[in-house]
């Protein structure tokens, strides 16, 4: 074997530590639902797609850009709401399986009705950002992964600051904690719900303005989801902590195992790798990461 | 004290058990969950055909001890043996194939089958044909299926739920749901038969049809059967020993004028529950 | 009580007095004898070959799915590996008949399908339906990375290879494929109503208290993913060689997978005949789509827009279902049946 490249491990490692924290953005807006309403929320993907969607085609349109950042928000939290509302309330205390299913649907209907109100041609997106390389100690950086990383940390960061100190967040973490206990003691469910979508509809925003700047603001946008999956699966669906460190270990291991082992599969494996690294942890630790138990009812 | 009455002539009367063997033993068997003692160092014996009720306030313990005698929990510690078998942990997939069978407090049965197919699969165990031979349905699996159906509809009969063999069972009261899962436990022809209030939420007729069928299910096959029931007058008429588990402790175990007549158990148990099952009692 | 002298009496049909044989024999009997009557070529190929296909693939998936609660994401994976595999069996061993390929290839789908059903053994719910995305990815990666499942064709389409000389032409393949159907959809409901069909439906609906009964819970998970990857493996090979007549990966993508959780949706689950309404609306609605859109709007209704109205008219469709009728088809079939009965002075 030849001599091992250090310089260019870290290299790869760092990248897909990088591109790990855009799975876990995604994976966040999963977590921000299941939190509150059970629900492992399909649709996720298909909102990301809206609202990158919507976003470039209004900025294509000359509208400037904060305008534009501030309409598509507004455009998402009225989608939020109405999901809200015309789905999930009148599936409320139905099983866990038939919300999914339901979401499934949605991300069907919000698919077709972005590309039905923009088309289907693949806009570029441009934030602006030059991706030149940034060299720290011999290896190599991308400008863009790391912007796309701080935008990441401070969505985690701004939502654990909104959770921890108002009284939204508060009302949050009591839903999450125990929904009749919440509705015991006069939470109004609905506003928490709206509120978690609306949550939910900004970081699809973010994620989709990150993602779209990277591979193109199309379709496959929403397939971002299936990227997201194995990450939930390994940080746990309930867990923001969860999606972050199961977002990293996905991105470095996913990097590594197509560079180091790619190879002798004949490349192209990142398509499935993710999910057998996810069942291959769980059945190592089934309670996951983060020791939550799978609790079994009697 | 004069708060517990025995009524044991509308039952036909606890037969003292021919203590002759042990089918089940508890030693020492203590749970927890996440620091929350549940049951502490409980030993319990049950002999071949006895009835043998574990009372207790709520939250003292007694369907997690059912539960770990069925599998359902893992012991922290302590030893069941069941007959002459010693498990640390009983293996819950292996149950049925000891001879236990068992009811729940909050009722498991499966929804999306008849009445006649849920009590059908209580005999699951006892089913070795293949699927294959099931579908074309020759030799083995056809007299397996016509053993199955036998037995059910024999079971049926004698629970008076002939009226509603082919309804799903989610569609029926309570009262006959419960019911419905003493004959799938029955069915099963097991030797330690487990039930966790089979009468809450009955109306007193209901209940002493209940104990009737206890009964017989106890005298037609000579299994022994552990009682978790909370009405005192059901409990004392019906059973040969009672253990009384208050925060998850044994306080007091023996016979029901012993149990009935123990200081601790006066103070501990009928004077924490006194309101409710005096009430409850009232209506027996 | 005495156990052995209780007479067996028949089971009575819910609905009363018609045996719950009858309807589903006078359809097989129209099918064979009535259908061929009227069907144009269009309609065999067009409509009732992926018909049969995706309803046996329904079929399938509800016995996973609808009767064992094991939710399934991957179905279109074990479709493929059906189509591959009988492709194979047929091209490489000489002189094997057609009928024995495609038993063969059902047989690999079944054990690909318990590989994957080993996680359902520790995980429940959306950990598992989740787990069986790997399936989905691994299989299509599978079969495009190595270019021996498509005997090395450089554009990975190959040709089907024909029925045979038996069942030759569209009404030639349109019987095949309703044979097969129909000799699966009838071992599918004899199973569901044996004690392994139960042992299914007690580990759905409770699988603690299953497993304390005696149900062999682990044993009949399995056994739930190697029939339901058997008979929907079969449908892959329905698929590719009576529909297609192309064996492809891309034709078994996720959304496939999708569409045939959709169909048991929207027919019912846990039903066989919901199977068959479910994939009949999936069918049929294109169509009618593509034909009342350019009614409607012409030639803007062009492709992609049929393509996105499609898509969000299925979306659509399943959450009305979820929300107003979540038993389906099926369900909904029932209670027209019996206000029909209700009215008619004759019963």
């Amino acid at each position: 074997m030849e001599s091992f490249d250090f310089p260019f491990f870290i290299e790869v490692l760092v990248g897909g530590l990088l591109s790990g924290i855009m799975y876990s953005l995604v994976a966040i807006g999963f977590v921000l639902i299941y939190k509150t309403s059970g629900v492992l929320n399909f649709a996720q993907g298909a909102l990301l797609l809206f609202a990158a969607l919507t976003f470039v085609s209004l900025l294509e349109r000359g509208v400037p850009f904060w305008i534009t950042f501030a309409v598509t928000l507004a455009i998402m939290a009225v989608i939020g709401i109405l999901i809200e509302r015309t789905v999930l309330r009148p599936l409320v205390n139905k099983p866990p399986i038939t919300l999914f299913v339901a979401t499934l649907g949605l991300a069907y209907v919000l698919e077709g009705g972005a590309q039905l109100l923009w088309g289907t041609q693949v806009h570029g997106l441009d934030l602006g950002i030059d991706d030149v390389p940034y060299v720290v100690g011999g290896v190599f950086i991308s400008t863009f992964d790391l912007f796309a990383a701080a935008v990441a940390a401070s969505i985690v960061l701004l939502l654990t600051i909104v959770f921890r100190y108002t009284r939204i967040g508060l009302a949050f973490r009591a839903v999450a904690d125990d929904q009749f206990a919440a509705l015991a003691i006069g939470l109004k469910l609905p506003v928490i719900w709206a509120a978690v979508w609306i949550a939910a509809g900004f970081v699809a925003l973010v994620a989709g303005l990150l993602w779209g700047a990277r591979l193109g603001v199309q379709f496959s946008l929403s397939l971002v989801v299936l990227k997201a999956l194995p990450v939930l699966v390994l940080g746990g669906f309930d867990s923001i902590l969860g999606a972050i460190v199961g977002g990293l270990l996905i991105g470095a291991s996913e990097k590594l195992a197509e560079v180091y082992l790619g190879p002798f599969f004949g490349g192209g494996i990142e398509s499935w790798f993710a999910y057998v690294f996810a069942l291959a942890i769980l059945l190592i630790r089934p309670s996951g990461l983060f020791g939550q138990r799978l609790v079994e009812r009697t | 004290m004069g708060l517990v009455s025995t009524n044991v002539a509308e039952w036909g009367g606890a037969k003292s058990a021919a203590r002759s063997r042990q089918i089940l033993t508890l030693r020492g068997v203590t749970l927890s969950f996440g620091g929350v003692t549940a049951i502490s160092d409980i030993d319990l014996d049950v002999a071949e055909g006895e009835i043998r009720a574990i009372i207790g306030p709520n939250g003292a313990g007694k369907s997690s001890l059912i539960n770990v005698i069925s599998g359902v929990y893992r012991p922290d510690r302590g030893t069941i043996a069941i007959g002459d078998t010693v498990f640390a942990d009983v293996p819950g997939s292996r149950v049925a194939r000891l001879g236990i069978a068992r009811t729940y407090q909050n009722i498991a049965l499966f929804k999306g089958l008849t009445v006649l197919e849920n009590v059908e699969t209580g005999r699951a165990a006892t089913v070795s044909s293949t699927f294959i031979e099931q579908v074309i349905g020759i030799g083995r699996a056809r007299r397996e299926e016509a053993d199955t159906r036998a037995r059910s509809e024999a079971v049926i009969d004698a629970l008076h739920l002939t009226s509603v063999r082919d309804r799903l069972v989610g569609t029926l009261p309570y009262g006959v749901q419960k019911r419905v899962e003493l004959a799938r436990a029955l069915v099963s022809e097991p030797r330690l038969l487990l039930l966790d209030e089979p009468m809450a939420g009955m109306t007193a007729g209901e209940k002493q049809e209940m104990a009737g069928f206890v009964l017989a299910a106890r005298d037609r096959s000579n299994a022994s059967i552990v009682l978790i029931e909370h009405d005192i007058g059901v409990v004392m008429g019906l059973s040969d020993r009672i253990a009384v588990l208050d925060y998850g402790r044994k306080i007091a175990d023996g016979t029901p004028d012993a149990v009935r007549a123990d200081q601790r158990v006066i103070d501990a148990y009928l004077g924490v529950a006194h309101d409710d099952d005096i009430i409850e009692e009232s209506h027996v | 009580m005495t156990t052995a002298s209780i007479p067996l009496p028949r089971p009575v049909s819910a609905i009363g007095r018609v045996p719950t044989w009858l309807l589903p024999l006078a359809v097989i009997v129209f099918a064979y004898a009535g259908i061929p009557l009227f069907a144009s070529d269009y309609l065999y190929d067009a409509i009732l070959a992926p018909f049969l296909a995706l309803s046996l693939a329904a079929v399938g998936l509800n016995i996973l799915t609808g009767y064992a609660g094991q939710v399934s994401l991957g179905s279109a994976a074990f479709m493929a590996v059906g189509a591959y595999a009988a492709y194979n069996f047929n091209l490489r061993v000489e002189g094997l008949p057609l009928l024995a390929s495609i038993v063969f290839a059902g047989l690999i789908a079944s054990a690909v399908g318990v590989v994957f059903g080993l996680p359902s053994l520790r995980l429940k719910g959306f950990y598992l339906a989740v787990s069986t995305l790997a399936a989905q990815f691994f299989v299509q990666w599978t079969l495009t990375k190595f270019s021996w499942f498509s005997n090395y064709n450089p554009s990975g389409v190959i040709d089907a290879p024909a029925l045979g000389y038996v069942f030759e032409g569209p009404h030639g393949r349109y019987l095949f494929s309703l044979s097969v159907v129909v000799a699966l959809t009838v071992f599918a409901a004899r199973l569901v109503k044996t004690q392994t069909g139960r042992n299914f439906i007690a580990v759905r609906d409770n699988e603690t208290a299953a497993k304390i009964s005696g149900v062999p819970v682990l044993h009949t998970k399995l056994l739930a993913f190697a029939i339901s990857s058997f008979i929907i493996g079969v449908a892959g090979v329905l698929w590719a060689f009576a529909y297609l007549r192309t064996v492809e990966p891309h034709g078994f993508n996720l959304d496939r997978s999708f569409q045939i959780l959709f169909i048991i949706i929207i027919g019912g689950l846990a039903t066989i005949r919901g199977a068959f309404l479910g994939a009949a609306l999936i069918v049929v609605l294109p169509l009618v789509l593509s034909r009342a859109g350019t009614f409607l709007f012409g030639s803007y209704f062009d492709s992609g827009v049929l393509d996105m109205s499609q898509r969000i008219l299925v979306g659509a469709l399943i959450i009305v279902f979820l929300i107003a009728e979540p038993d389906g088809l099926a369900a909904l079939g029932n209670r027209i049946a019996r206000r029909l009965r209700l009215r008619s002075p004759t019963n």
